[in-house]
């Protein structure tokens, strides 16, 4: 109950802060509407509701996006191409190809530069470089350019969230590869260890805490590389296309509810990974 | 017989940007089979350089060094030593018999032979009933024994230990000491023990090497006369008490005891 409270407390400052917003955002727009219908003198709680309940809101209510959500989820045929779930399903299957070509990228990079000089001194610096690419400017480019050579749909969009979420991965597994201690890599040499059993019997179990750390940031940055991937493919579909065509045609409802189901889907994937975590580290004995 | 240890005008040095560091300086020392070696000294006397060169973790310099006859290099492949270092060095993810395992699982024995090996070495160190515990779960006296047994597990007739108790308090060290007497005498090991406790080497060695620093050199092997049956009140009699005298003497003529100005 104690932790509930407060919780429940910061949602509910939320929800007064978003529909007192919502009322002075949409006001202007609905002063002329009242203007031309020649409502004078609308009581201020008849004129808040009127607020709430606008076709095209500059700052839809809370309550708008969340039956909008529930219409175009529950409301209409997964097969729909107006249903938010199927969007939301194909965001989510390049999300997860993309987190996992981009763990798997990250890895197997990291290993390298862990064990050899050489690959750290000339990978490390376009690793970096890479990121320093807006992914707005890349990712038209990536998905234009497969598309003219007849690769479309999810691989497109997997590679650039790959492309986003191999660098934290690389990041932390580098660190968490170099993690053991001296004398445990002495140790190691002392049995007169392999390399390859010095990898998998000490460095990686010292580098999963890191790996599970950076697949929560990698996951979370992969959705964002799909939606972005998607913007430069309005036929593909997807949430990222929900939120391109709620733009064109100001339909600032249908913008709301896809990028909380975007949230919604990040929420969820971190959980994943998160209980993920929780279970192998519950394997490897580390303390609760 | 071939001596375990044998080291002839050892020396070793490391280079570094300021004027070189003179870790080893002609040392000479053999060790023969089922002696325990104590190597005391202040630090930076070369103590742990000198063990960690018996173990092929450094490279000497000059002079030769022979571990049963053969080189530092072939002595390690062979598994010929154990070592123990100053920290347990478990691995946290591991329980304690599978830290124990872990040498075991390196050099490939069977699954039936790794079970059997841990029960004996666990019993051998005392740790029967916590295999199946993480390192956090033990004290600091418990995971240094856990240690011991990661060394004994391969049956390795040489032991190599870096200040193993020193990390302990003196009452916890008191009991290990004299547990470790036990193993020695068990398992008829050959025993290297780097230490700074004067007590500790007198009452566990057979011989105790006084080193002394800058350069890191041996200044006095003394051979012990007490009997190898060695109850801790052995340390309140007259002959324990003049091995330890000439333990400080031939620390303080090494120069140890001055101040570095």
């Amino acid at each position: 109950m104690n932790r509930v409270i407060p919780i429940l407390t910061i949602l509910l400052a939320i929800f007064v802060f978003w529909y007192a917003a919502a009322i002075w955002m949409n006001a202007p727009w609905q002063s002329i509407l009242n203007g031309r219908a020649n409502l004078t003198n609308v009581p201020f709680l008849e004129f808040a509701q009127q607020t709430w309940a606008q076709d095209k809101p500059i700052l839809p209510a809370p309550h708008q996006v969340f039956s909008e959500i529930w219409n175009a989820t529950m409301g209409l045929e997964f097969t729909s191409r107006r249903s938010l779930a199927l969007h939301a399903w194909i965001t989510l299957s390049a999300t997860l190809l993309g987190f996992v070509l981009g763990t798997g990228l990250g890895v197997i990079l990291a290993v390298a530069i862990i064990h050899n000089d050489a690959a750290d001194r000339s990978l490390m610096p376009w690793i970096i470089a890479s990121q320093t690419i807006p992914i707005l400017a890349i990712a038209p480019m990536v998905v234009v350019g497969l598309g003219a050579i007849g690769l479309t749909g999810l691989v497109p969009k997997s590679l650039i969230s790959m492309y986003l979420s191999f660098f934290p991965v690389v990041v932390g597994m580098v660190k968490g590869l170099r993690s053991p201690e001296a004398i445990q890599l002495d140790l190691m040499r002392t049995y007169d260890a392999n390399p390859w059993q010095v990898f998998w019997k000490l460095r990686w179990p010292a580098a999963l805490p890191m790996l599970f750390a950076s697949m929560k940031v990698g996951i979370a940055i992969s959705l964002i590389g799909a939606v972005v991937a998607e913007l430069s493919n309005a036929a593909g579909g997807g949430l990222g296309v929900r939120l391109l065509t709620g733009s064109y045609n100001g339909q600032t409802i249908q913008i709301w509810a896809a990028l909380f189901i975007a949230a919604g889907l990040a929420a969820v994937l971190v959980a994943i990974v998160g209980a993920a975590e929780k279970f192998v580290n519950a394997r490897n004995g580390v303390r609760a | 017989m071939t001596p375990v240890v044998q080291a002839q005008n050892l020396g070793l040095t490391f280079p570094a940007g300021d004027g070189d560091i003179v870790a080893l300086s002609d040392v000479n020392l053999t060790i023969e089979k089922g002696d325990f070696v104590s190597f005391i000294g202040p630090s930076g006397c070369g103590k742990t350089t000198f063990l960690r060169t018996i173990a092929d973790l450094e490279q000497p310099t000059s002079g030769t060094l022979r571990i049963n006859g053969q080189t530092p290099e072939n002595a390690r492949k062979d598994r010929a030593y154990g070592y123990v270092f100053q920290a347990p060095a478990l691995y946290p993810w591991r329980t304690i018999e599978k830290n124990i395992a872990l040498p075991l699982e390196i050099m490939g024995h069977s699954q039936a032979q790794q079970a059997e090996r841990i029960k004996r070495t666990m019993d051998l160190v005392n740790l029967s009933g916590f295999e199946k515990k993480y390192p956090w779960q033990l004290s600091g006296g418990m995971q240094q024994r856990a240690s011991i047994a990661r060394a004994l597990a391969f049956d390795a007739d040489l032991l190599l230990m870096d200040e193993p108790f020193g990390a302990l308090d003196e009452i916890v060290r008191d009991h290990l000491n004299s547990e470790l007497l036990k193993l020695w005498d068990r398992t008829k090991k050959t025993i290297c023990f780097v230490t700074h406790s004067i007590p500790e080497a007198v009452y566990l060695s057979t011989k105790i090497v006084v080193m002394s620093p800058r350069p890191g050199r041996v200044t006095d092997v003394i051979e012990s006369n007490l009997p190898r049956e060695r109850p801790l009140d052995i340390r309140e009699t007259p002959e324990f008490l003049a091995i330890a005298a000439r333990v400080r003497d031939g620390l303080r003529a090494g120069h140890s005891y001055e101040e570095v100005v």
